[in-house]
C-alpha cells in the first residue's frame, strides 16, 4: 500500500515538469492542513513577490510548500504518522528524489497542553518519526537532520483544539541547495 | 557578633568570602524572664493566622543613614509579610516612636497595637565608610529578647542584610531555615507566541535587583541553579542547537557542556553541584545521563525506548525522581543513582510531569495534567499522600524554597485565536497551599528556579 503511493508519487514527480495548484497538493494530502499550515507558515526561507508569477523555483521551499506541503500532524501525545502524513510524506520523498541537491531539516512540534521538557522530548521523536519514514522511502539520511522546538514554536496562536491541532506537527524546512 | 567583611559588593552573594563573626549580641538589657510558652509559629499546619509584628525603622543619627535603616525596616517587614506567616503592623499605629537599642522597649505600647512581636534595629558608619547594623527581635508579651545580632557591610550592601535579617527571625519564630536571602533565575519572555523572544535573568526572591543574563538573540529554557557556585545550567537554542550550557552569573561566561551527538536538555545539578543530570536526545529516543563536570565523564542512566527526562536528585544523592512514559503515559518513577531499581510512584488519574525533590527529601513536588487542567502538587517519595497546592489552565514547573516550605511556579493564560491575553507570569505558595502571590517581574516570566540560601 505504502509502496504504491510512492511509486503513483513517484510517477507524478516525474512527469510533473509543470505541476500546478496548491489544490491539487492540498486534496493529495487529504485534508485541509496543508492549506492552512501554508498561510501560516513560518519556514518559508525564500518567497519574493517578484517570484509569484512564474510560480516557486524549483528545489526551494516555496516550491516544497506549495506543491507539496511541508508539514505532517500528530495527535494528541503521539508521534505516529497517520495515512495523510505519509501521504505528504510520500510527496516529500519523492521531491527530495528529484532535487538530489537538497538538504532538509525536520522540525518536531508540540502544542502547548504539555510541560516544556516532555515536549521537547515528544518533538524529538516527531522530528524522528518524519526523518526515519522519509528514509525508509529512499531518502538519503544525511540529507535530513532533526531539531526539536517542544512547545516553543507554535504557528496557530490561539489555546484551543483547532490551534493545537495545527501546531502539533513536523515540518520540513529547506537547508541546503534549494533551487540554486 | 556577625560581621560581614567589606567585599561586600552591589550583588554580594558569597557569603563564605565574608569574616563571619557570629556570636549571640548579649547587650544585657536584663529582659525579664517569665515561664511563658514562647513566641511560636508552627507552619506545618494547614492555615495559620498570621502573626503581628511591628517592624520599626532602624534609627540612625544621619539623614543618609536614616533613609536606610527606612529601606531595611520595608524590606524586612515586605518579607514577612509574603511569607503569609506574619502580618507587619502599620507603622502609623505605632506609639512609641523613640526606641532606642540600648534601652528596653516599652512593652506595653507595643501590646496594644496588638503587636506579639517586635524587630528594630540601628545603623551605624563605619571608619571605612560601610555600615554596621545591629537588631533586636522582642517578644513582645512575655517582654523578653528572641535574637539580637549585629551585622558590617559596605553600605549597598543594606538590603541583603535586610534580608538576612528577616532570615533570623523567621527562623527564631518558625523554628525552620529562612529563605529571603536568596535569588531567582527564570525565563523573562516578550513577543508574539509565535516569535517569542526568551532571555535568561535573575534577581532576588522578591524580584529586586533583576538582571538580564542573555539578549534573546537565542532561545533559552529550563535554568537551574547550582547548589554550590554562581551558576546556572540550562537549555540554549544557541546556533539553533540545543544543548545543556552552564553559565556563570559572576562573569557572564557561557560553556557548552559536553559534545553530545543529540540534544541534551532538562538539566539539573547533583546537590553537590559536581555533577549535571540531564536528558540526551539520539534518534527520538530520550534517555538520562550524568556528567561528571570535573573529569567530563559521562554516564548513561536509564535504557528503555520511552521518553526519560526532568531528572531530579534527592538532596542525600542516593535516587532520583524523573519523568517517563515508559508505561504507556508520563508518569513519575525513581531509580538508584546508578540507574537500578526503577519505581513507577505516581498511580492517579492524569498525566505526572517535571518532578522535582524537596531539598528536606521529604517531598517531591510536580505538574499534574488531568481533565484539560493543569496542577501543581506534592506526593512523598513513595508515591503516597499525593496533595494538589494549585490548579489552573496552565500551570507548570514548581521549584523549592531552600527550606523546603514554599514553591514557586509559573501561570499561563490563554491566547485567543490572534494571540491576545497569553501572559505568564510566577507565583509562590505556601506548601499547605495557601497564601500564593504573585512574583511581580518586569515582562512575562516562565521556568523559574530557585537559588539555594546564599551560604
Amino acid at each position: 500500500m505504502r509502496f504504491k503511493f510512492l511509486t503513483i508519487f513517484a510517477a507524478v514527480a516525474l512527469l510533473a515538469a509543470c505541476e500546478t495548484a496548491p489544490d491539487e497538493s492540498a486534496s493529495g494530502s487529504g485534508t485541509g492542513d496543508t492549506g492552512g499550515a501554508t498561510a501560516t507558515s513560518t519556514t518559508t526561507s525564500t518567497a519574493p513577490s517578484t517570484m509569484k508569477q512564474m510560480g516557486p523555483v524549483p528545489g526551494s521551499q516555496e516550491d516544497l510548500i506549495v506543491n507539496v506541503g511541508d508539514r505532517v500532524f500528530f495527535d494528541f501525545d503521539k508521534f505516529s504518522l497517520g495515512a495523510d502524513a505519509r501521504a505528504t510524506l510520500a510527496k516529500q520523498a519523492a521531491w527530495l528524489q528529484k532535487f538530489p541537491s537538497v538538504s532538509v531539516t525536520v522540525e518536531g512540534h508540540c502544542d502547548e497542553r504539555g510541560t516544556r521538557e516532555y515536549n521537547l522530548a515528544l518533538g524529538e521523536r516527531r522530528a524522528n518519526s518524519v526523518k526515519d519514514y522519509l528514509v525508509a522511502l529512499g531518502v538519503n539520511p544525511g540529507r535530513v537532520t532533526t531539531i526539536s522546538y517542544g512547545e516553543e514554536r507554535p504557528v496557530a496562536l490561539g489555546s484551543n483544539e483547532s490551534a493545537w491541532a495545527q501546531n502539533r506537527r513536523g515540518v520540513t524546512a529547506v537547508t541546503g541547495g534549494a533551487g540554486s | 557578633m556577625l560581621t560581614l567583611s567589606t567585599t561586600l559588593r552591589i550583588r554580594p552573594f558569597r557569603l563564605q568570602a565574608w569574616a563571619v563573626l557570629a556570636v549571640a549580641w548579649a547587650l544585657a538589657l536584663g529582659a525579664a524572664h517569665q515561664a511563658r510558652a514562647e513566641l511560636r509559629i508552627d507552619i506545618t499546619r494547614g492555615t495559620v493566622e498570621p502573626m503581628p509584628i511591628a517592624v520599626s525603622t532602624f534609627n540612625a543619627d544621619v539623614p543618609q543613614d536614616q533613609a536606610i535603616g527606612r529601606d531595611i525596616a520595608q524590606v524586612i517587614a515586605a518579607d514577612l509579610e509574603r511569607s503569609g506567616l506574619f502580618a507587619p503592623v502599620d507603622s502609623k499605629a505605632f506609639i512609641q516612636r523613640d526606641l532606642s537599642v540600648n534601652t528596653m522597649p516599652r512593652f506595653g505600647d507595643w501590646r496594644v497595637i496588638n503587636a506579639q512581636a517586635l524587630v528594630q534595629g540601628r545603623v551605624t558608619r563605619t571608619a571605612d565608610g560601610g555600615i554596621r547594623v545591629v537588631f533586636r527581635l522582642w517578644d513582645v508579651f512575655a517582654e523578653e529578647q528572641m535574637t539580637a545580632l549585629a551585622f558590617r557591610s559596605v553600605a549597598e550592601g543594606w538590603r541583603r542584610l535586610a534580608h538576612i535579617i528577616a532570615d533570623r527571625v523567621y527562623e527564631r519564630i518558625t523554628g525552620e531555615s529562612g529563605y529571603f536571602d536568596t535569588r531567582v533565575v527564570y525565563i523573562a519572555e516578550s513577543g508574539p507566541a509565535d516569535r517569542r523572544k526568551k532571555r535568561l535573568a535573575v534577581m532576588d526572591q522578591d524580584g529586586a535587583n533583576h538582571k538580564f543574563l542573555t539578549d534573546g538573540s537565542y532561545l533559552v529554557l529550563t535554568p537551574r541553579f547550582s547548589p554550590t557556585l554562581q551558576e546556572i545550567t540550562y537549555l540554549s537554542y544557541y546556533n539553533n542547537t540545543p544543548r545543556v550550557y552552564i553559565f556563570n552569573i559572576d562573569t557572564g561566561h557561557q560553556e557548552l557542556l559536553g559534545n553530545f551527538p543529540g540534544m541534551t536538555f532538562a538539566p539539573r545539578f547533583s546537590p553537590d553541584g559536581k555533577k549535571v543530570i540531564m536528558s540526551m536526545a539520539k534518534d527520538g529516543n530520550t534517555e538520562i545521563y550524568t556528567m561528571d563536570l570535573r573529569t567530563r565523564a559521562v554516564r548513561k542512566l536509564t535504557n528503555h525506548s520511552a521518553i526519560d527526562t526532568s531528572p531530579s536528585y534527592s538532596p542525600d544523592a542516593r535516587r532520583i525522581v524523573f519523568n517517563s512514559d515508559r508505561g504507556g503515559s508520563q508518569q513519575l518513577y525513581v531509580m538508584d543513582a546508578n540507574g537500578g531499581g526503577v519505581q513507577r510512584i505516581s498511580y492517579g488519574q492524569g498525566r505526572y510531569a517535571t518532578p522535582v525533590w524537596s531539598p528536606r527529601g521529604d517531598l517531591v513536588a510536580f505538574t499534574k495534567i488531568q481533565g484539560g487542567r493543569f496542577f501543581i502538587g506534592v506526593m512523598r517519595p513513595d508515591g503516597s499522600g499525593e496533595r494538589l497546592l494549585a490548579e489552573d489552565f496552565n500551570i507548570e514547573a514548581p521549584t523549592w524554597s531552600p527550606n523546603g516550605r514554599v514553591l514557586m511556579y509559573f501561570r499561563t493564560t490563554p491566547r485567543d485565536d490572534q494571540g491576545n491575553g497569553g501572559s505568564s507570569k510566577l507565583y509562590s505558595i505556601d506548601l499547605t497551599g495557601h497564601n500564593e502571590r504573585e512574583i511581580i517581574t518586569p515582562i512575562d516570566a516562565s521556568d523559574p528556579a530557585w537559588s539555594p540560601l546564599i551560604q
